[in-house]
C-alpha cells in the first residue's frame, strides 16, 4: 500500500496523534555549547542549534522520539525545523544540512521500525519556514525588496527534502507556514523530488497564524491559504503553533468546513506566561483538543511549543474512542485566492 | 472574505497593452502611481486584477516581478486574486513566483503544439494556479464558432486527461474587433457568443472569459460608442455562458439606459443583424463622440435643464448626487426658502406620486425619491428656521408605531416614507411602543391619523388593546392597521368592534396613500369610512356561526393522528448531541442560501426570483433594487456590519400524548403541542408535531439563529436622511437570518445531526425545502403558541449563545432572528394547526400548567 493509502486508511479509523516538539525536551536537559558541538569543527557558537543534535547527540534525539511513540503518537516529525541552509547560516553550519537531515530521518525511522506492534506510524520530515519570507520586504522603505527569490528558496528546501527522504521519511511536513509563497516553494521542491524518484512523496501542510483574526504573517486568511495550497494534494492541512488551543478553535472550525483533506492541528500549550514559558497543564490541552474532536473538526492532533510527551499522552488518552472528522466532499469550483478567498459559483 | 459571484469583472487598467496611462507610468518607472492604479481598480469593483507588462521596450519579466512584489505589500490590493497576463511563458512564470495566492495564468494555448501546451499546464499546476486557455492552435487563432469549439474541446480533453482539474480551466474563445468594414469580421460577435454555449456544454466545470476592449477597436476615441457596444455584448454573452471578462468595470453602461438609437445600432453590429449595420453605426457614431469619457450623452442632458426640471428629474430618478446644489440654486432664486418645497420639490414629488399611482414606478424607486426629497428639505430647514417661517403645510399628520412587544418595522417604515412622499407629516415612534405613549403623542401632536403595525400574532391582541384604550380615552381619529399578520378579517372581527372611530386595515404601502389622503379630505372621508364600516359588518355576519361546527372533538382528532412510516425506521442519533454553538459563519457563507422572492415582496414587487428581474412591468425596478441589495450585501460582508450567531441542540425525545418529552440534564422537559381539530376527509390525518416522533424513543433538535444587530448603521442612515438604505439593510438582515436558518438546517442534516450526510441538493432545491426533515417555529402555523419560545430558549441557552432575547410578546430581539425545532423523520411535514376547540384549549392550558385565560389570550388567533 502506498503511504498515501496507508495514511487515509489509518485516518479513517481514528483521530491520529502527532508528536510534540523536540525543543522543549532538549531545553529540559540543559545542554552546554560543547554538548551541541560534539567533535565537529565549527567556527560559530552552536548553543541552541537543536537540529545539530541529530548529528552530535543522536541518542538524546532517539530517546525523545521513543518518549513520543510511547505516549501514543502515530505521526512522528523529525527534529529538523531549522535544518535548512538559510537557518543554519546563523550557526555557520550550512554545509551540514544534508547530514543533519539524513541523520534525523534515520533516527526516527529506526525508532518507529523498532516498534513491531502492528500500529501504523508515519515518519515525517519536518520542514520549517526558514527565517526569510518571499512575500514580505524586510525593508519598510522598500516594499518591493526581497532577501531571497522563489528559485533560491525552492533549492534550499530541495536540499533538505532530498536528505530527509534519503534518511527514510515517508512524508514531508511543511509546517509553521507564515508565508504561503514559502510553502509553495517547499511544495514544488517536494513535487520535483518525487518526480525525480518516480514516486509520490505526500505532504502535510500546516499554517501558523499571527493574529487572532486568523491571518498569517503575509496577511492571508485560512480559506485563501487552503485554496493556495490545495494543488499540493496534502495528506493533511492544518494549523500549528500560533496560539493555544482556545484561541485556535474558531479557525480550526472554519478550516474543517472547507477542507477536503484531513485536518491536523497541533497547538501550543496555551499562551506564554509573563516569563515567556508555556505552562498549560497537559489535561487542559487535552480537554480543549477533545472538544474539537467532539465537534468533528479534526483528523489528527498533537502539540507544538511547550507541549511534552505528557501532553501527547493526555491527548491520546482523551481522544481514545473519539471518531475522526468525516472528510467532506466539496463540489469542485473555481476557487481563487489573494489574501482573501474568491470562489466562483459553479 | 470569500464571495460567490455570478459575472466577474477582471480589472484591465494594470495592463500596458490596454491602458496608455499605465504603460506611461511603467515606462517612466513610476511604480508608486502604478500601484495606485491597481488600488483604484479594486476600489471600483474589480474582483480580480489583470497584470500585463508585454511591451517591446520594457524588460517585461523584471517589470512583472517588481509590480507584483509591490502590490503584495498592499493588503487593499493583494486581497483579490491576480491574473498574470503575458504572451511569453517566462514572464508568466516570473509572475507566478511572486504570487502567494492562487492566481490565474493568462494564457496558454495549443499554438506551439500539444507538447508545449501540456508542459506549460503541468508547470502551472505546480504553482497551484488556474489558467486561461486561448482558442488558438497550430493553425492559428479560432475565428468561427466551429473552430472555437473544436479547439476548446480538444484542449479540455488534453488537460483533464492529464490531471488538470476542469474547474481550473477558463476558456477565452477570442473576442475580435467587429464593425471594421471587413465583411469577414461581421459575425465575430455571434461566433463568440454562440461558441460559449457549446463550450460550456462540452467542457463541464470549465469557465469562460474574454478581453472586451478588442470588440470595439474600430471605434477608438469614441468612448460612448465603445461602451455601448461592450454593454450590449455582455448583455448577450453573459446569459450564453460568459463567466468573466477583462473590463473597465467603472465604464460600463446599464443596458436599459443606453440611448435607444445607439443601443439598437450596437446590437445590430454585435449580433450581425443586418448587412449595413456597420455603416449605420458609423453614421450615428459621431453624434455620441462628444459625450466623452464621462457619462453617456443622454445621461447628462438633464443637467442642462432649468433648476425646477433638474429637481424633478432627480426626484423621479432618485438621483441624490446634485440635489443639494440644485436645491441651493432654487433657494437663491426663490423669494422664500419654503417656496422651494412648496414649488419645485412638491411638484416633483407629485410626479412621483402620479407615476407610482399609475403603476409606472415601484416602491424601491419611490423610497429612493424620498431620500432625495429628504436631503433637499434638510438643506432648506436651517434657512426656513432662520426666517422663522411656518413650515410647509402638510396634508395631514400621522403618528405611526410598531406596537408593544413587537420589533418588526420594515413595512411600517416603507409606509412612512411613502406617506411622506405624498406630503404627509409622519411621526414615527419606532418599535415596541406601549399604548400610553401612542395616545399621548397623538394628543400632543394633534395627529390626524394613528397607524399601528406589527408582524407577530401576539401583536394582533396588542392592537386590540390600543383600540380599546383609544375608545376609553375618547379618541375619534382614524386608526389604520397594517403588518404581515394583520388582515381585513381580523380588523373587522376584533379591532373595529373595540373602537368607535374609523378603523381601517391597509394591505400595503401603495394603498396607504390613497386611504390616508381620503381620510384627511373633507369630501372623500365620509364615503370611505362608511364603505369600510359596512364591508366589515358584512365580514362579521358571514363569519358568524362558522368555525366551531367544522371541528371534531379533541378525542376524535387524536384518534385520527398521523402515523409516519416507522417500519424499519431507526431514529438517527445525532453526530453532535447536546448544544453546538455556531460562531464560524460569515455573511458570505449565507448569501447563497438567500431566498430572494420574499425580499422583493417586502418591497411590494410581486413575482418569483429570478424571473422577476426580467419581468416586463417591474423588472427594471427589481433589477435596480437587486443591484443595490448586492452592493449592500458586499459592504455588510466586507465591513463586518453583522455578526451572525447561532446555536443548535439535539436531545433524546419521546411522545407522551400530544406532548413532546425532552430528556435533558438527567430529567425531562415537557413541550406540549397543538393538534389540528378541523374535520378531515377520509384518509387525511389531524396532524400534531408530536406525531413525527417514534414512540419507542427518538431525537428532536432545536435552533436559534440571528444575523445580529446593526444599530450603528441604522443611526447613520437616519442621520443621513437615507430611509432607503435603512429599509434595505433591515430587509437584507431579515433575509440573512432566514438564510442562516436554511444554512444551519443544511449543516444539521449533513453534519450535526447527520442523518443525510450525502445530501446532494442544488441551492434551488434547498430553498424550496426539498430535503428530509422540517424546522417548524413557535408562533408559526404548525406550532402557533409563541410561549413555547422561552422553553426552547432555555433548552438552547439561546440568549447566552446568540444574544437573542424575547420581548413580552415573545418577539425575538434583534428582529432578524429565527428559532425553531428540528424533526428528522422523512414523513415529517409542515401543516397549519388552524382553529382549535374549547376542549383542546382547556386540555392544553392544563398540560402547559397555564391559567386558562392566559392560554386563551396567547392562542386567540387559533380560537373560533
Amino acid at each position: 500500500m502506498s503511504v498515501r493509502d496507508r495514511f487515509l486508511t489509518a485516518a479513517k479509523r481514528r483521530i491520529l496523534i502527532k508528536d510534540g516538539p523536540y525543543g522543549t525536551q532538549v531545553q529540559a536537559r540543559k545542554l552546554q555549547e560543547a554538548d551541541y558541538r560534539g567533535d565537529l569543527d565549527l567556527s560559530a557558537d552552536q548553543k541552541g542549534n537543536n537540529d545539530l543534535l541529530n548529528v552530535t547527540r543522536p541518542k538524546l534525539i532517539e530517546e525523545v522520539a521513543h518518549d513520543y511513540i510511547s505516549a501514543g503518537a502515530h505521526i512522528l516529525a523529525t527534529n529538523t525545523f531549522n535544518a535548512n541552509r538559510i537557518s543554519q547560516a546563523d550557526y555557520a553550519a550550512e554545509h551540514l544540512v544534508g547530514e543533519i537531515n539524513r541523520s534525523a530521518a534515520s533516527i526516527l525511522r529506526k525508532a518507529v521500525d523498532a516498534r513491531d506492534d502492528g500500529i501504523d506510524r508515519f515518519v515525517c520530515g519536518a520542514v520549517g519556514p526558514t527565517n526569510k519570507t518571499l512575500s514580505i520586504s524586510p525593508d519598510v522603505n522598500d516594499p518591493g525588496h526581497r532577501d531571497v527569490g522563489f528559485d533560491e528558496m525552492k533549492a534550499v528546501y530541495r536540499e533538505q527534502i532530498d536528505a530527509l527522504i534519503d534518511g527514510g521519511c515517508d512524508v514531508v511536513l511543511i509546517e509553521t507556514v507564515f508565508d504561503t509563497l514559502n510553502a509553495k516553494a517547499a511544495a514544488m521542491a517536494t513535487m520535483e523530488a518525487g518526480e525525480e524518484l518516480g514516486r509520490d512523496i505526500p505532504m502535510m501542510v500546516s499554517l501558523t497564524l499571527t493574529d487572532m483574526a486568523g491571518r498569517n504573517l503575509s496577511g492571508q486568511g485560512i480559506e485563501a491559504f487552503w485554496y493556495s495550497m490545495r494543488h499540493a494534494r496534502p495528506l493533511t492541512i492544518g494549523l500549528n503553533c500560533s496560539f493555544g488551543a482556545t484561541e485556535l478553535r474558531p479557525h480550526v472550525a472554519a478550516l474543517s468546513k472547507i477542507a477536503d483533506a484531513a485536518v491536523m492541528v497541533y497547538p501550543n500549550a496555551g499562551l506564554p506566561n509573563e516569563l515567556g514559558e508555556y505552562d498549560e497543564a497537559a489535561e487542559t490541552t487535552a480537554a480543549l483538543v477533545k472538544e474539537w474532536a467532539g465537534k468533528g473538526y479534526v483528523n489528527a492532533v498533537g502539540g507544538c511549543c511547550g507541549t511534552t510527551p505528557t501532553h501527547i499522552r493526555a491527548i491520546a488518552d482523551a481522544l481514545e474512542g473519539c471518531s475522526p472528522r468525516r472528510i467532506p466532499q466539496i463540489p469542485p469550483a473555481l476557487r481563487l485566492a489573494g489574501l482573501d478567498a474568491f470562489s466562483v459559483a459553479a | 472574505m470569500s464571495s460567490s459571484t455570478n459575472f466577474i469583472n477582471i480589472g484591465e487598467r494594470t495592463n500596458v497593452t490596454g491602458s496608455a496611462r499605465f504603460k506611461k507610468l511603467i515606462m517612466a518607472d513610476d511604480y508608486e502611481t502604478a500601484v495606485e492604479v491597481a488600488r483604484q481598480q479594486v476600489e471600483n469593483g474589480a474582483q480580480i486584477i489583470d497584470v500585463n507588462m508585454d511591451e517591446g521596450l520594457l524588460d517585461s519579466k523584471a517589470a512583472m516581478e517588481t509590480f507584483l512584489k509591490l502590490i503584495a505589500a498592499e493588503p487593499d490590493i493583494a486581497r483579490v486574486p491576480i491574473m498574470v497576463d503575458s504572451s511569453k511563458w517566462d514572464v508568466i512564470e516570473a509572475g507566478l513566483k511572486c504570487v502567494a495566492g492562487k492566481a490565474i495564468v493568462n494564457s496558454i494555448s495549443l499554438k506551439e503544439g500539444e507538447e508545449d501546451f501540456l508542459a506549460a499546464a503541468r508547470k502551472i499546476r505546480r504553482y497551484g494556479a488556474a489558467t486561461v486557455v486561448m482558442a488558438f492552435d497550430e493553425e492559428g487563432q479560432a475565428d468561427t464558432k466551429a473552430r472555437k469549439v473544436e479547439i476548446c474541446d480538444r484542449a479540455y480533453r488534453l488537460l483533464t486527461e492529464n490531471g488538470f482539474p476542469a474547474e481550473d480551466i477558463i476558456f477565452d474563445p477570442n473576442i475580435f474587433a467587429i464593425a471594421t468594414g471587413i465583411e469577414e469580421h461581421d459575425n465575430y460577435g455571434n461566433d463568440f457568443i454562440e461558441a460559449l454555449k457549446e463550450i460550456k456544454a462540452r467542457c463541464p466545470g470549465a469557465k469562460t472569459s474574454g478581453g472586451l476592449s478588442n470588440l470595439s477597436f474600430s471605434f477608438r476615441g469614441n468612448e460612448p460608442v465603445r461602451r455601448a457596444m461592450h454593454s450590449v455584448f455582455l448583455y448577450h454573452a453573459i446569459p450564453a455562458g460568459l463567466d468573466m471578462a477583462i473590463v473597465n468595470a467603472g465604464q460600463l453602461d446599464i443596458y436599459d439606459e443606453i440611448d435607444p438609437e445607439l443601443r439598437e445600432a450596437a446590437e445590430d453590429v454585435v449580433l450581425n443583424r443586418r448587412a449595413d449595420a456597420t455603416e449605420r453605426m458609423l453614421a450615428i457614431a459621431d453624434k455620441y463622440r462628444d459625450g466623452g469619457a464621462k457619462t453617456s450623452a443622454t445621461d447628462d442632458a438633464w443637467r442642462e435643464q432649468p433648476v425646477e426640471k433638474r429637481l424633478e428629474h432627480a426626484l423621479v430618478k432618485g438621483i441624490d448626487a446634485y440635489v443639494v446644489e440644485d436645491t441651493e440654486e432654487a433657494r437663491q432664486q426663490a423669494d422664500k426658502p419654503i417656496h422651494v418645497i412648496e414649488g419645485p420639490l412638491m411638484a416633483g414629488m407629485n410626479v412621483v406620486g402620479d407615476l407610482f399611482g399609475a403603476g409606472k414606478m415601484f416602491l424601491p424607486q419611490v423610497v429612493k425619491s424620498a431620500r432625495v426629497m429628504k436631503k433637499a428639505v434638510a438643506h432648506l430647514i436651517p434657512y426656513i428656521e432662520a426666517e422663522k417661517e411656518e413650515g410647509a403645510k402638510a396634508k395631514g399628520r400621522i403618528v405611526m408605531a410598531t406596537v408593544k412587544g413587537d420589533v418588526h418595522d420594515i413595512g411600517k417604515n416603507i409606509v412612512g416614507v411613502v406617506l411622506q412622499c405624498n406630503n404627509f407629516e409622519v411621526i414615527d415612534m419606532g418599535v415596541m411602543v406601549p399604548w400610553q405613549d401612542i395616545l399621548e403623542t397623538a394628543r400632543k401632536e394633534d395627529a390626524d391619523i394613528i397607524g399601528l403595525s406589527g408582524l407577530i400574532t401576539p401583536s394582533l391582541d396588542e392592537m386590540v388593546t390600543v383600540a380599546e384604550e383609544m375608545q376609553n380615552a375618547g379618541f375619534t381619529l382614524p386608526l389604520l392597521i397594517g403588518g404581515a399578520t394583520t388582515s381585513r378579517v381580523h380588523t373587522a372581527l376584533r379591532i373595529e368592534p373595540a373602537y368607535d372611530g374609523p378603523t381601517l386595515h391597509v394591505l400595503d404601502a401603495s394603498r396607504a396613500v390613497g386611504v390616508a389622503s381620503k381620510l384627511v379630505s373633507e369630501t372623500a372621508r365620509e364615503e370611505l369610512v362608511e364603505e369600510t364600516r359596512s364591508a366589515y359588518a358584512d365580514i362579521r355576519t358571514s363569519r358568524e356561526g362558522k368555525g366551531e361546527s367544522k371541528l371534531v372533538s379533541l378525542e376524535e382528532a387524536r384518534e385520527n393522528r398521523f402515523v409516519p412510516d416507522f417500519g424499519g425506521y431507526e431514529a438517527p442519533k445525532p453526530q453532535s448531541p447536546g448544544l453546538t454553538r455556531i460562531e464560524d459563519v460569515s455573511v458570505d457563507d449565507l448569501i447563497p442560501f438567500i431566498d430572494w422572492t420574499p425580499f422583493f415582496r417586502s418591497w411590494e414587487l410581486h413575482g418569483n426570483y429570478p424571473q422577476i428581474l426580467e419581468d416586463e412591468t417591474v423588472g427594471e425596478s427589481a433589477r435596480s433594487l437587486f443591484s443595490d441589495a448586492e452592493a449592500m450585501l458586499h459592504r455588510i460582508a466586507d465591513e463586518n456590519w453583522l455578526s451572525p450567531q447561532a446555536v443548535a441542540g439535539f436531545w433524546p425525545a419521546r411522545p407522551d400524548g400530544d406532548d413532546i418529552m425532552i430528556s435533558v440534564d438527567g430529567g425531562e422537559r415537557r413541550l406540549p403541542m397543538l393538534r389540528q381539530q378541523v374535520g378531515k376527509r377520509a384518509g387525511r390525518a389531524n396532524f400534531c408535531l408530536t406525531d413525527f416522533l417514534m414512540p419507542e424513543g427518538d431525537w428532536i433538535g432545536g435552533f436559534c439563529v440571528t444575523s445580529g444587530s446593526f444599530e450603528e448603521q441604522t443611526k447613520r442612515y437616519k442621520a443621513d436622511n437615507d430611509d432607503y438604505s435603512d429599509i434595505l439593510l433591515k430587509a437584507l438582515a431579515d433575509r440573512l437570518a432566514e438564510a442562516f436558518a436554511e444554512y444551519l438546517h443544511h449543516r444539521v442534516r449533513t453534519q450535526l445531526w447527520g442523518y443525510a450526510p450525502d445530501e446532494q441538493l442544488s441551492m434551488d432545491a434547498i430553498i424550496k425545502e426539498k430535503y428530509r426533515g422540517i424546522r417548524p417555529a413557535p408562533g408559526y402555523p404548525a406550532c402557533p403558541d409563541h410561549t413555547l419560545k422561552p422553553i426552547l430558549f432555555d433548552l438552547l441557552q439561546a440568549t447566552d449563545a446568540t444574544g437573542v432575547t424575547l420581548t413580552e410578546s415573545m418577539a425575538m430581539l434583534p428582529a432578524s432572528s429565527v428559532s425553531g425545532l428540528y424533526f428528522a423523520h422523512p414523513d415529517s411535514q409542515y401543516f397549519g394547526v388552524a382553529t382549535i376547540g374549547e376542549d383542546q384549549l382547556t386540555d392544553y392550558a392544563a398540560r402547559r400548567d397555564m391559567p386558562l385565560e392566559e392560554a386563551r389570550r396567547w392562542l386567540r388567533p387559533n380560537l373560533a
